[in-house]
């Protein structure tokens, strides 16, 4: 390990934070924006041309705001539940390909922090922590809709994450690969993308991905209309701030998978055809692929103000007795593909 | 017994597959969300976009002046008496010598307030009076924190000086 490995690594590690919590601060801006003009209205355009510094004016006042910890509130899981939300939100994009290698004089700079060959093993693992940060929040809040967002937020993500494993699972099958980078090298060009390959699978991998970020319509855990405002009730200040960080970050890097499973990653049509320069590629790639990835986060916002919320027995139903099966019919039917083309088309 | 006709049997169909999936149903409503994307917007911006007024809109009064500069009211109180809410009172003076080009009749008035509070801007001052020397034409009154300081005087009120002769149209 040479120090200049780690020095390139660190760099780009700052750079993706750095990008990771400026698209999650203007995506409460679009958010607000995008609500704005699907009911006819402007959004927030006060502060600064088109509102542009209005999530700094929004990070900066939950700075100045009260810090409430209750008082029967269990002290360090109240302080560590938005801890552990915002830091697994962050981690999971370590293993995110943003794009192909970049040439540097003689050195090869890959656009990925961590070639992890389980990279999906890694994402799903650090997803599923992710609720741990909701769960030990609304428990320790010591107050009754906290912990009923909690334990939502738990069996919710537990059922769905079934339904996700079992969709990737077929996905595998095609790409017969765990990590990202290979999986992305792959659907090189258009009609290798995955989404040609796995249509179900994607609809079923789309689904969860809502219900795993919670949001509208599996939003139960912080459903307003039931549960005053589900497990951040109790939180105040810069700790709802984090949780709603969070909540964003995580949609940044569930787009930013999408895309790379199923929309080819940094690939675009024609990428070979071009006669342009490695370097170039990589920049328009990583550009393309930022382009999908915003794509993806303005259908979770145009989803979210078009679609009522799901009861809650409506949503263990979609679940359990729709998307499990259909996963599980996805993989034989991918298998069976897969058998006939090896057997008569290779 | 059947006492009228209007009764009507509501019967719950079990859903058809295309309602049982929701897609169908979804796209329908992303496709109306996405129409609302694009559609023109309503509201206007206020303070840098003002709605056009009608041409008869009453706003805040204002004391004319004749083409000589000099203020037009003669303190005859016929405002104040027409005034349905009894907002207008004023104190009239004698003109001295030496103040004919500040005003044209012999008598003025020398404190002339208006309780905005109390107007209801119904235009009958404008309509008594003798003299053309009140209408309100001016902007919306606008808000203030405290009641005093929305009895207008004459600092508030009255027209200020031109030079007619540079009045362009």
């Amino acid at each position: 390990m040479e120090w200049s490995f780690v020095i390139e690594k660190l760099i780009l590690v700052f750079i993706i934070f750095v990008v990771t919590l400026v698209i999650a601060m203007y995506s409460t801006l679009a958010e607000r924006k995008i609500a704005g003009f699907m009911q006819d209205r402007y959004g927030p355009d006060r502060a600064g041309i088109f509102g542009i510094l209005q999530p700094l004016c929004d990070g900066g006042k939950f700075f100045f705001k009260e810090e409430i910890i209750p008082a029967g509130a269990h002290k360090v899981l109240f302080i560590v539940g938005p801890t552990i939300a915002i830091i697994t939100a962050c981690i999971s994009s370590a293993v995110i390909p943003w794009g192909q290698e970049l040439q540097i004089g003689d050195r090869i700079i890959s656009l990925q922090v961590a070639d992890v060959n389980v990279g999906i093993l890694y994402m799903f693992g650090v997803i599923a922590l992710g609720v741990y940060g909701i769960m030990l929040g609304g428990w320790a809040s010591n107050n009754k809709f906290s912990l009923m967002g909690a334990i939502r937020a738990a069996s919710q993500s537990i059922s769905y994450e079934i339904a996700m494993g079992l969709s990737i699972i077929a996905l595998l099958m095609v790409t017969q690969s765990l990590s990202l980078k290979e999986i992305v090298a792959q659907q090189s060009g258009f009609v290798n993308w995955n989404i040609w390959a796995q249509p179900l699978g994607f609809i079923i991998f789309m689904v969860c991905a809502f219900a795993e970020c919670n949001r509208v319509p599996f939003d139960l855990p912080e459903c307003e209309t039931e549960l005053v405002g589900g497990y951040h009730t109790e939180y105040s200040s810069m700790k709802l701030g984090l949780y709603m960080f969070s909540e964003y970050i995580n949609m940044f890097v569930s787009s930013a998978l999408m895309a790379s499973l199923y929309f080819g990653g940094y690939n675009f049509p024609f990428m070979n055809d071009l006669g342009w320069s490695a370097n170039l590629i990589t920049i328009v790639g990583v550009i393309v692929f930022f382009v999908k990835i915003f794509l993806f986060i303005f259908f979770f916002m145009w989803v979210r103000w078009t679609l009522p919320r799901f009861r809650y027995d409506q949503l263990m139903n979609l679940g359990w007795k729709m998307l499990i099966p259909l996963a599980i019919a996805n993989i034989v039917l991918t298998g069976l593909f897969t058998l006939i083309k090896d057997t008569y088309f290779s | 017994m059947q006492l009228t006709n209007r009764k009507k049997v509501i019967e719950q169909k079990p859903m058809t597959f295309a309602e049982r999936i929701y897609f169908p149903a979804i796209i329908k409503g992303l496709r109306i969300t996405l129409r609302h994307f694009f559609k023109k917007i309503p509201t206007i911006k206020y303070p840098e976009e003002i709605r056009p007024y009608s041409k008869n809109f009453r706003g805040q009064h204002s004391l004319k002046r004749d083409e000589e500069g000099r203020e037009r009211c003669t303190a005859c109180g016929l405002c104040a008496l027409s005034c349905p809410a009894e907002a207008i009172t004023m104190t009239a003076a004698e003109r001295k010598k030496g103040e004919e080009h500040l005003y044209r009749e012999e008598k003025y008035a020398s404190v002339y307030e208006i309780n905005m509070l109390r107007c209801i801007f119904c235009g009958l001052c404008e309509e008594a009076c003798p003299k053309e020397a009140i209408y309100l034409d001016g902007p919306h009154v606008t808000a203030d924190y405290l009641r005093k300081d929305f009895i207008y005087g004459k600092d508030k009120l009255v027209e200020p000086t031109f030079d007619i002769t540079k009045l362009k149209s």
